[in-house]
């Protein structure tokens, strides 16, 4: 029994905790990728760099912050930031928008044509970010970094195994679950949320109804640059911002959305939790776990690890090819095929 | 389809990349002025010459009127250019000759979405509904641009189209042909128009649900609303129009009452079918 609890607790510890964190960051980042492909009808290649953009400028207005002495208690710094992270963010999509993706919707370009414009995008967006803090690993996590550490868990418990809480980690996963209900009251109860599902069910209908095309694409990239700079700095409080790690994010996070279901939102959101889980589950070395589970006798010589941290990608790879292969349409009814 | 290179997507088709679900048809217009005209019929399209983008004219010198709480009926063959009538009446593409006058206001230059305000609704022919969103919410979005309470408008609707009600938590998509078509009507008397247009609104019904919505639309007529009307069931439509437009490659081959053109030998030659 004692050993089944500390075999749980290590799961906990090594993999259910970090990757609900990782989830909720994926499952933000999925959104954004969601809502631009349900309302502006193309795949956003510069998502992952728009997180770095915004991770960016909270960074620096934490480090503003910090210099002048603001600071959040207990909580770290980069919350108070983030919001003013987001407002620049904001007004730096609407820019792209205005001057470049605006020109192709009033050509009615066609969509695959914008997905090669966010690339163009992804790349000046990338090399901003990395002119500006840098391509170096940025720790900016302040404030109390354990709500509960190993240690005080196995006095509390009596266990042999610790479970250490971080701050980040719930903290990504409160903030996410408030973005996520925010945005469903939204896009769900609102006038101007209706009508951006509106306009992505029948742009033509929407526009015969009077709602403004224009209005509803600022208000989405609005939106977007929430999501994306919230995913971004929660990402990087739990782990470190590094520009080339978001651009890298892409990947998971297009699976995440792909195998939820392209413009369906509570897919984005399942699919951030599906990749995240396997990506933890397949590259975690479960020897620790099954060391409390089996017998001396009977316990494996090797790490027990599926495959290598390094290949974590090919997790996101495989997830997607399965699913393309046999649910074309995600695990939602998305919009794909 | 067109010769716009922005427009080619070299055939991709990949879903997970594009969306091409609900994308509009509609061309994007730079944001025109209304400008007063002088009297004339409550709503005309006057000597209407255009084609999609840069296409070849598929109206050529095409006149469209009809006087406040009449029906008008466009009839015609196959690929005479009755929808494009009705779309170019409503802005959904650039005349390169005539004008669209309602109200003795000219609104040639009115993007589509600047001519709902003014008192215009339509109905388009396929895709008139947003299926992935309840019937209530369908009636919500025809009502976008109204700031006042809706709610009486929307009983009105329900009155017309009692079914709906029933269905009105239903998501529009999963309704039958007959159904669709209803919220389809009800979503563009949301906005209380002053012009209804309703292109083709009995493609796809059964007869019955035929005679049914002409019956509604004679109702809505009724209550004062002006209805411009293209339609395949000729005979039918012309019987309940005050006024009937019979196009033939894009431009007027016969006009008159219903009644008119439902005596007129040539007309009932040439398209009733003797």
């Amino acid at each position: 029994m004692v050993g089944f609890l500390n075999a749980l607790v290590v799961f906990l510890n090594f993999v259910f905790v970090p990757a609900l964190a990782y989830g909720s960051q994926l499952a933000l980042g999925a959104l954004g990728v969601t809502l631009i492909y349900g309302i502006l009808r193309f795949s956003n290649f510069a998502h992952g760099d728009t997180m770095a953009f915004g991770t960016m400028v909270t960074i620096l207005i934490t480090w503003w912050m910090q210099g002048v002495g603001i600071s959040f208690g207990f909580l770290p710094t980069a919350l108070l930031a983030l919001p003013f992270g987001i407002v620049i963010t904001g007004l730096a999509l609407l820019g792209t928008d205005r001057g470049v993706y605006r020109f192709y919707r009033q050509q009615k370009a066609d969509p695959v044509i914008l997905v090669i414009v966010s690339m163009g995008v992804m790349f000046i967006m990338n090399g901003v970010v990395r002119f500006v803090i840098g391509v170096d690993d940025i720790n900016f996590a302040d404030g109390t970094r354990f709500i509960i550490t190993a240690r005080e868990f196995q006095e509390l418990t009596g266990l042999q195994e610790g479970l250490a809480l971080r701050t980040t980690q719930v903290l990504t996963v409160v903030t996410a679950a408030i973005a996520v209900a925010l945005l469903f009251w939204f896009l769900n109860k609102t006038r101007t949320g209706k009508s951006m599902r509106a306009f992505s069910d029948n742009e033509a209908l929407a526009l015969l109804s009077g709602i403004n095309p224009e209005r509803v694409v600022a208000v989405t990239w609005l939106i977007v640059a929430a999501l994306a700079t919230t995913a971004g700095v929660l990402y990087g409080l739990d782990k470190s911002f590094k520009a080339f790690t978001y651009f890298q994010l892409l990947l998971p996070i297009f699976a995440a959305a792909i195998v939820g279901g392209l413009g369906n939102p509570l897919g984005a959101i399942v699919g951030g939790f599906v990749v995240a889980f396997s990506e933890v589950m397949v590259t975690y070395p479960w020897r620790r776990v099954l060391s409390h589970l089996l017998p001396e006798e009977r316990m494996p010589d090797g790490l027990v690890q599926l495959i290598s941290t390094d290949y974590k990608f090919a997790v996101s790879f495989i997830i997607l090819i399965i699913v393309l292969l046999f649910r074309p349409t995600g695990l939602f009814k998305g919009k794909s095929v | 389809m067109s010769d716009n290179p922005y427009q080619d997507g070299r055939g991709n088709k990949d879903a997970s990349i594009t969306n091409r679900a609900g994308m509009g048809q509609i061309e994007y217009r730079p944001e025109g002025e209304a400008r007063p005209a002088g009297p004339g019929p409550f709503l005309i399209g006057e000597a209407m010459t255009g084609g999609y983008g840069t296409g070849a004219n598929i109206l050529n010198d095409c006149t469209i009127s009809v006087e406040k709480g009449e029906i008008a009926v466009i009839v015609g063959p196959n690929g005479a250019g009755k929808s494009t009538a009705m779309k170019a009446i409503f802005g959904m593409l650039n005349l390169r000759g005539g004008s669209v006058r309602i109200d003795g206001e000219d609104i040639t230059a009115l993007s589509p979405q600047a001519r709902v305000p003014k008192g215009m609704a339509f109905v388009p022919q396929t895709s008139n509904i947003f299926t992935s969103m309840t019937v209530e919410e369908n009636l919500e979005m025809g009502a976008f641009l109204r700031r006042d309470d809706i709610s009486t408008t929307m009983e009105q609707v329900y009155g017309l189209f009692p079914i709906l009600r029933d269905k009105r938590q239903q998501a529009a998509g999963e309704l039958s042909g007959g159904q669709r078509q209803q919220v389809a009507v009800g979503r563009a008397l949301m906005t209380q128009p002053k012009v209804l247009m309703l292109d083709e609104p009995t493609a796809g019904v059964s007869p019955i649900v035929m005679d049914e919505l002409f019956d509604r639309i004679i109702e809505v007529a009724r209550a004062g609303i002006t209805i411009l009307m293209v339609e395949q069931n000729a005979r039918q439509a012309l019987e309940i129009a005050d006024k009937g437009y019979v196009l033939v490659q894009g431009a007027n081959a016969f006009t008159g009452t219903g009644a008119e053109l439902l005596a007129d030998p040539e007309v009932r030659r040439t398209f009733l079918g003797g």
